[in-house]
């Protein structure tokens, strides 16, 4: 119920929306020959790792109901768990904030940042500080936030952007990350090879004097346990463990949906996340640490920025259950050929089309609920058993509805869409649709093909041909003794 | 006792744009000793409506199927996406608008509505129809058959028993067509990428003949294999297992 003067839930901020509508920057996308040969060969490889690593588990089905289940309980208690987490986190030491949106957590972080004194910070890769564009509000007080994942560390030098959540730079190759490396760094040899161990070892080089002298560092959360304060950084490279424990000042943003209620539920959730993402057992760098230790200071900024707004909609929240692993991304027909820059958001892929424009406003992003060919490999793929597919078809409706609210005069589609549901709505309207259908017959005579339709149908004969309707519809036939004799 | 009713849910695509798959479903049925009936006012399931955020419009289509269906104990379709959106979408549908009468009966139709290969699978314990084609066949999973109905390989099951066809694994199978409804025409250019990478593994298994168990995607398919020049055609799932020695379906 919503009544006179109750706080409005806010709408999510920063980089969640494109400039472009996904068509568009989906056509873009598709011209790119490079792009799209590193995407197919990354995705294709990921997804046959994962069904292996996914197929050694024999209660994988149970363990991701597990995990919906255990989300579905925070996200019907969520005030409860974040109250619970706070006062844990703040009898360790740390410093809770709490943020409506994007604007309002990078002014906490930055004055955090500021009053170190410090013009520079360390980064874990972290999605929710993507999305709050917190390196830029950085870049705008004069602090400069270096990058330490390999992959966000190519992006950042690439002055590009992350087209993956999992895997930012999958739409660079090995050649393309040698002239990065060799344009940006610096400190680089310039005999450097594009071996990825020859490329790693430059970017260790390259990170290693930037860890030693960080005062500040800066991490989004995996998992924040409510029950006992303890907060969960899972990565692959040491560079997130390098971060958490070295510089005196820890800023650690989250989503508030990242919590869960026990230390026992992150059992489930560390066997789904790395088979899911990275198809390994067990993830190689999990860090966990609750409040702060001596002499360092911890400070944990809570983020609604649209979610609960996201929460509102029991067709909807199902989308924050997510854990970011990215299973979809790679197994999604669409999200292969087009890649993560095509949606605008920093979420990309089938759960960016489901979660960007619950975040921001179905308005904001409304081509994104249309990205998908409904093929269900998201739902399939996905650990906590998000129903991508029903959840895209209802913010469709929504979409829809928006736009009946929105104009007086109905759009061509709306028109269309009434026209056939009228005649579709009695059988004899029906028939008399059909019947007027053999219209069409004049195209295609010769070759029983339609090679040539105009807009919006030339979008079919663009790279198909359409069939020739039939002389007499199956009900006529059917009314005519069907095929008795 | 009374006969057991059987009727045929043709699908506004099969009914409009591909007759011969209906009429190649009903003779399949009889051949089988199934008296099929098609009930007179039957429309359209209403998935394109749905799938495209007019549920409100799809409302009354869903009370028409209801209606038009009431009284037969199965109700069969050589659809496996309409299958699909009767099991999963109507009762939703109606769920949501509140209309509680509706709801249960689309849940009662849906429990009694079967896709082709299910239907001879499941309810007529039939893998061998007698089927006849002598030509060389690769089969393509449909997305809503594959991962809404979980048709698994039943439909293979079928394909193998026909006599003389050889059958090819299609590469990459369950990857999707590109076709989406109006997917195909919202963002055309990711269709007809995605079309690109279906034809090219269809092409390459040398099949001189796709098969599925959806017209809407084979219409997809085919289309772009004829805008292409390829020889190769389409064929629906129930045509091959209509095909005998004596006529051609």
């Amino acid at each position: 119920m919503t009544y006179l003067g109750m706080p409005k839930a806010p709408r999510g901020v920063g980089q969640l929306r494109g400039d472009e509508t996904f068509p568009a920057a989906a056509a873009s996308a598709l011209s790119n020959r490079q792009l799209r040969t590193n995407l197919a060969h990354a995705t294709s490889t990921i997804r046959t790792k994962r069904l292996a690593a996914v197929a050694e588990l024999d209660d994988w089905e149970q363990l991701r109901a597990a995990g919906a289940a255990i989300k579905d309980d925070v996200l019907a208690h969520l005030g409860d768990y974040l109250v619970q987490l706070e006062r844990n986190v703040t009898a360790r030491g740390g410093i809770v904030h709490w943020a409506r949106d994007a604007n309002e957590a990078n002014e906490i972080v930055t004055s955090l940042v500021l009053a170190k004194g410090v013009d520079e910070v360390v980064k874990v890769k972290s999605m929710v500080t993507a999305e709050i564009g917190l390196n830029e509000a950085l870049a705008a007080a004069g602090v400069t936030a270096h990058e330490t994942d390999l992959a966000e560390l190519i992006v950042q030098l690439g002055h590009d952007r992350p087209s993956h959540i999992l895997v930012p730079a999958i739409h660079r190759n090995r050649a393309e990350i040698r002239e990065i490396f060799l344009r940006e760094m610096g400190d680089v040899d310039a005999r450097l090879s594009d071996e990825p161990a020859a490329l790693a070892e430059a970017a260790r080089r390259h990170l290693r004097a930037i860890f030693l002298r960080a005062e500040v560092a800066i991490s989004g959360a995996n998992f924040a346990v409510a029950e006992t304060g303890a907060l969960a950084v899972v990565e692959s490279e040491g560079n997130g463990r390098m971060c958490l424990t070295l510089p005196r000042t820890l800023i650690t943003v989250m989503g508030i949906e990242k919590v869960v209620p026990t230390w026992r539920d992150l059992e489930v959730f560390l066997q789904l996340l790395p088979r899911s993402s990275t198809a390994e057992r067990m993830n190689p760098y999990t860090s966990t640490w609750a409040g702060s230790v001596d002499g360092q200071e911890f400070h944990l900024v809570l983020l609604d920025n649209g979610r609960t707004a996201t929460l509102a909609d029991p067709k909807g929240r199902a989308a924050l259950r997510c854990i970011r692993c990215s299973a979809c991304l790679n197994v999604c027909p669409v999200y292969e050929r087009t890649g993560g820059h095509a949606y605008g958001s920093v979420y990309p892929g089938p759960i960016g089309a489901v979660l960007s424009p619950q975040l921001t406003g179905t308005a904001a992003n409304a081509s994104l609920p249309f990205a998908s060919t409904l093929c269900g490999a998201c739902f399939d793929a996905c650990p906590v058993a998000i129903d991508i597919p029903s959840m895209l078809v209802h913010l469709r409706a929504r979409v829809v509805d928006e736009k009946r609210a929105d104009h007086v005069l109905p759009n061509p589609e709306a028109v269309a869409m009434r026209a056939a549901a009228w005649s579709m709505g009695s059988s004899r309207r029906w028939r008399r649709v059909l019947r007027l259908l053999r219209v069409g017959r004049v195209l295609g005579r010769r070759s029983g093909r339609i090679r040539r339709l105009p807009p919006p149908l030339s979008a079919w004969t663009a790279t198909r041909d359409a069939p020739r309707p039939p002389k007499q519809s199956f009900g006529d036939w059917w009314v005519r003794g069907g095929g008795r004799s | 006792m009374r006969p057991v009713r059987v009727a045929l849910f043709t699908t506004c695509l099969a009914d409009g744009v591909v007759p011969e798959v209906a009429k190649a479903t009903v003779r399949l049925l009889r051949r089988l000793g199934v008296d099929v009936e098609v009930p007179p006012t039957q429309t359209c399931c209403g998935q394109l409506h749905i799938n495209n955020g007019y549920a409100r419009e799809a409302l009354p289509l869903v009370r028409n199927h209801v209606e038009a269906f009431s009284g037969f104990d199965y109700v069969v379709s050589p659809s496996g996406s309409c299958t699909a959106s009767v099991r999963h979408q109507h009762p939703e549908v109606s769920d949501d608008a509140g209309d509680e009468q509706l709801t249960w009966a689309s849940r009662e139709l849906a429990s009694r509505t079967f896709e082709l290969s299910e239907f001879l699978i499941d309810v007529l314990n039939i893998d061998d129809v007698g089927a006849y084609f002598p030509h060389r066949v690769t089969y393509h999973p449909t997305c809503h058959s594959l991962r809404l109905l979980r048709l698994g390989d039943r439909p293979l099951r079928l394909l193998r028993k026909v006599e003389a066809i050889e059958l090819v694994a299609l590469g990459d199978a369950e990857s999707c067509c590109g076709f989406g409804g109006t997917f195909a025409l919202k963002n055309g250019d990711v269709s007809s990428a995605m079309l690109a990478d279906k034809t090219a593994a269809i092409r390459a298994t040398g099949a001189s003949i796709c098969t599925a168990a959806d017209s809407s995607c084979l219409l997809h398919i085919g289309g772009g294999l004829s805008h292409q020049g390829a020889p190769v055609t389409t064929v629906h799932l129930a045509q091959i297992l209509a095909s005998t020695r004596d006529a051609d379906a």
